[in-house]
């Protein structure tokens, strides 16, 4: 299974669905956008053009790619509901995402369900994965002790190329290892490059697993799969644009809603799976899940007020 | 004092004693930091306590998010 279907997530799942992977599972929340095109290599202009949410654009590429391989895309925010349904059956979770909410639920659900993962991201030209296995090596939140505010480099600066494959190579190549079940080739230490600056280093992070760890510890009690944790707006990373999610899952109407808005607002755009508008200073994506995202703004309560003005 | 760091040779200055104060040379103290030092790796607790001194060869891992 590969949460995010961004650089990382569309040059796994390309990889492994050519290697003839039995299934895959893919879930992305966001839609293709024209940055998207430099990095992410499943899409296209043309679904740039028409804003065709990425989980749909890559099982249609993928499927060209491989017709014997079973793909399943989900257009979806992933949090802990979706992703307690999602994994049953899986053997690896790759992480493709772009922020540490979603990796903190990763890792609280690898070890609950004793499903290796692994934790891959990219920033500029720097790279970093690390292969978790539950039970044996430390968690990401023995690593990080607790989600990143702030002390994260997102990705306003861009990524190159060759750093994304870069850390595919050492993604997918731990993800074969894992899946042909040859564990003592792990790598088993946690990578990190600069492929402008011309810096590797590879450490041994196995002391670093704690004892008292609340995610893979001997008293545990995965604070990230409870409800408190969770978040329902976030700002995006990077991008000026705050997402909010409705606290239960939705199937919302765009076919009226888009009458509704286009009386109002003139032109409003739709496609089967969401329907955006332009304000003065900001863009509204509507998805058919019921979540929103607002373009133009990192401020959370400029957000809400906009989400409330036009959808109630 | 010179310290190979991420594999390269760099001076610092004399004033930076610590890992904590290394970390704020590099401008890398608010973000998330994996320090080995000698091969050794350094629980975050220690990195005000650490002292280096020259040829320490020290790695440095700090967690991004973009992907
Ligand atoms: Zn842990």
């Amino acid at each position: 299974m590969i949460i995010g279907a961004g650089a990382l997530g569309t040059g796994s799942a390309e990889m492994l669905v050519r290697a003839g992977i039995g299934k895959i599972t893919i879930a992305d929340r966001d839609y293709v956008e024209w940055s998207n095109l430099q990095r992410q290599q499943l899409y296209t202009e043309e679904e740039a053009e028409q804003r065709i949410p990425k989980a749909v654009a890559a099982k249609k590429r993928l499927t060209a790619i491989n017709s014997e391989v079973e793909i399943c895309c989900h257009v979806m925010d992933v949090s802990v509901e979706e992703m307690e349904r999602l994994v049953e059956g899986v053997d690896l979770i790759l992480d493709a995402s772009d922020n540490f909410d979603i990796r903190m639920i990763i890792n609280d659900i690898s070890q609950k369900y004793q499903i290796p993962w692994i934790y891959s991201a990219c920033v500029g030209s720097y790279g970093i994965s690390y292969t978790i296995l539950p039970g044996e090596t430390p968690c990401l939140n023995c690593l990080l002790e607790k989600v990143p505010m702030g002390g994260i480099t997102c990705d306003t600066v861009g990524i190159i190329s060759p750093a994304v494959q870069m850390v595919l190579s050492f993604q997918i190549s731990e993800a074969l290892k894992i899946l042909v079940e040859d564990r003592l080739h792990l790598r088993n230490k946690l990578i990190s490059f600069d492929l402008w600056e011309n810096h590797q280093s590879s450490i041994n992070v196995d002391k670093i697993k704690r004892e008292d760890c609340p995610s893979c510890g001997a008293e545990r009690s995965y604070p990230y799969l409870s409800f408190s944790n969770q978040t329902k707006t976030a700002v995006l990373c990077g991008r000026d644009t705050v997402q909010i999610r409705p606290s239960q899952p939705i199937d919302r109407d765009l076919e009226s809603l888009d009458k509704a808005l286009s009386r109002q607002l003139g032109k409003v755009s739709r496609n089967p799976y969401l329907l955006s508008f332009s304000t003065a200073e900001h863009r509204l994506v509507i998805f058919k899940d019921g979540r929103v995202l607002i373009h133009g703004t990192k401020s959370i309560p400029e957000a809400k007020s906009l989400y409330h003005r036009y959808l109630g | 004092m010179i310290l190979t760091v991420n594999g390269d040779q760099v001076e610092v200055p004399n004033t930076v004693k610590t890992i904590a104060e290394l970390l704020q040379h590099f401008e890398l103290n608010n973000k998330v930091v994996i320090v080995e030092k000698n091969a050794e790796i350094l629980e975050k607790e220690k990195h005000a306590e650490t002292l280096i001194s020259d040829k320490d060869k020290i790695e440095l891992v700090h967690f991004v998010g973009g992907g």
